[in-house]
């Protein structure tokens, strides 16, 4: 059974975005890590890199494909997870977790509000499925 | 691989099961314009006999460096291939060209590009190589796309002094991303270091300097790599591997990427190839380096084995985003380049470069006591320099092979400014009667 906490925002591209203050944090969600299979390599912006939503922000790589990271929203990259370079497994084990990417300074007001709902999300797995 | 005969009774079988009557039904579609009506104008079939005899006397036109005495470099040089070398590439097991496309079914050819890698990350001073490119070249030119796409920068600034040959393929290799190249002149021989100092900034990718650089003069490799190290540029340093057994290795000049020609390991001259491109980079370029790696692990039981490691990296599995389309490597010639460097030692590639060194300097001196022949520039050499002659450099190299004499690389075809350059290389296969004969032969040419 898929795991879409219902406080969370999703993008198509299976990214998570949750508000937290005024700044945002993004990983992956379970779905994704479940279908990329062992990640062995997260490749990341640096802090003070501008993202662009629906636009690539760096690569996870598992054993059997490489993959782009698109942003859920538009801003300046405030955080950067240091742990995944030595430890890319936490994208496995804790994606909402200890696997989280980037912490994100939205450049504009209301911008998780194009995301899709845990609901919304759930269903646009169940559609890519079949 | 086999041998498929093709026998008239072949041909027919396969026509019946097609049913066409011959192959020239299988060609009806081709307007009749564009096919070739008579034979093509051949002619007749040799003999064997007739036949070796008239390659024979074909090769025997040829200027080998067995049979002249060569002191052409500029890129590729005349350094001994011992015979050993030739005794295990030709061995059934070795003998391709390719990485295995089975490549952990074949631990044999897996070990020996694993030790190829090691030897080559020692004498670079780097932490990782790869298996190997085509050559110098195309090394270079990937060095410099791989830097584009670490530092997410679109400027390149190319030393004067980098092989012109590999300039040009590094502008080929850039056009398609669309890299701006820029090059920092070397009005004295090496780079003017306030010049390149003025070009890099914060949207130079990397920052590339050959050294010794074509002209044979050693370049100040750590002023450039803090110069290019300030802007958070990159420094890619060319250099060649045989000569490391005595000058200082790239990597700790403070080089990020190290890439070159590495046909002077055992790769005979073969008139210009196939040769062997070297490539290595710091540990955290890893995932960016184009090529193939192999690493070495433990299967189930706990033994030492070998793997094609971090192929999420090539182009078969990233697809569009992959940064370079190298799938393959020069396995044979890197092959050839770790038995000669297991065959000399440490010892032995000190000796080889204290050889070509002692003797480029003899030989400088001798050739600079001619009248009016002198040393273009005055910055250090180590097996190879630039005279200036008082006579057009193409003549007297015309007029020296005829004496069986190879005299060096006229300049003129490669840099307007030096046509009155001639460039010496000199390797540990000179003797002092063949570097006296040149310095006599010149004498006379330019008297």
């Amino acid at each position: 059974m898929a795991n879409i906490p219902s406080d969370l925002k999703y993008t198509r591209e299976h990214e998570w975005a949750r508000q937290e203050g005024a700044n945002v944090r993004v990983g992956i969600t379970h779905y994704a890590q479940e279908q990329l299979g062992d990640v062995v390599f997260v490749e990341l912006p640096k802090v003070g890199a501008r993202v662009t939503a629906h636009q690539s922000f760096g690569v996870v790589e598992s054993v059997k494909a490489v993959s782009d990271l698109f942003a859920p929203i538009t801003g300046e990259v405030v955080e950067v997870n240091t742990a995944l370079p030595k430890a890319p497994e936490l994208v496995n084990r804790d994606p909402y977790g200890q696997g989280w990417m980037i912490v994100v300074k939205p450049a504009g007001a209301g911008a998780l509000d194009g995301l899709l709902t845990a609901q919304q999300y759930e269903q646009h797995i169940a559609q890519a499925a079949h | 691989m086999r041998y498929l005969p093709n026998t008239p009774q072949n041909q027919r079988a396969m026509l019946d099961a097609i049913g066409a009557r011959a192959v020239e039904d299988l060609l009806v579609k081709i307007p009749a314009k564009a096919r070739l009506s008579r034979p093509l104008a051949l002619p007749p079939a040799l003999a064997e006999t007739a036949l070796v005899r008239h390659l024979r006397a074909l090769a025997a036109e040829n200027a080998d460096a067995d049979r002249y005495t060569c002191f052409l470099g500029a890129g590729a040089y005349d350094h001994y291939v011992p015979s050993p070398i030739n005794h295990l590439v030709l061995r059934g097991e070795f003998f391709t060209a390719y990485t295995p496309y089975q490549p952990e079914a074949s631990q044999g050819t897996l070990r020996t590009i694993y030790e190829y890698q090691t030897l080559i990350a020692e004498l670079t001073g780097m932490d990782v190589a790869n298996a190997s490119i085509y050559d110098g070249a195309s090394s270079l030119a990937e060095a410099a796309l791989m830097a584009h796409a670490a530092t997410g920068r679109g400027e390149v600034v190319l030393a004067a002094g980098v092989n012109p040959l590999y300039r040009r393929v590094v502008a080929t290799y850039c056009g398609g991303p669309g890299l701006r190249l820029r090059e920092a002149p070397a009005p004295d021989g090496v780079l003017d270091l306030e010049a390149i100092r003025r070009l890099v900034g914060a949207r130079t990718a990397a920052v590339v300097v050959q050294s010794p650089n074509f002209y044979g003069c050693l370049e100040d490799v750590a002023a450039v790599a803090e110069i290019a190290h300030a802007a958070g540029a990159m420094l890619v340093v060319v250099a060649d591997p045989v000569n490391l057994g005595v000058l200082e290795a790239p990597g700790r000049l403070g080089a990020d990427i190290v890439v070159g020609e590495g046909q002077g390991l055992g790769v005979p001259l073969s008139y210009g190839g196939p040769y062997l491109g070297v490539f290595a980079a710091r540990q955290e370029l890893v995932r960016r380096m184009p090529g193939r790696l192999v690493g070495a692990t433990v299967d189930l039981d706990g033994q030492r084995g070998f793997v094609l490691t971090l192929q999420a990296r090539e182009q078969h599995i990233r697809r569009a985003k992959a940064t370079s389309n190298i799938c393959t490597n020069v396995a044979l010639c890197a092959l050839m380049a770790t038995v000669y460097a297991a065959i000399l030692g440490k010892r032995g590639l000190v000796e080889v470069g204290e050889q070509c060194m002692a003797k480029a300097h003899y030989a400088a001196g001798r050739l600079t006591a001619i009248p009016g022949v002198s040393l273009r520039f005055p910055a250090p050499f180590f097996k190879e320099f630039t005279l200036r002659l008082p006579k057009s450099p193409e003549r007297v190299v015309a007029r020296l092979a005829r004496r069986r004499i190879l005299a060096g690389v006229p300049l003129k075809a490669w840099d307007r400014r030096l046509g009155d350059c001639l460039l010496v290389a000199v390797t540990e296969q000179r003797t002092r009667e063949e570097i006296d004969a040149l310095a006599a032969a010149l004498a006379e040419a330019v008297a």
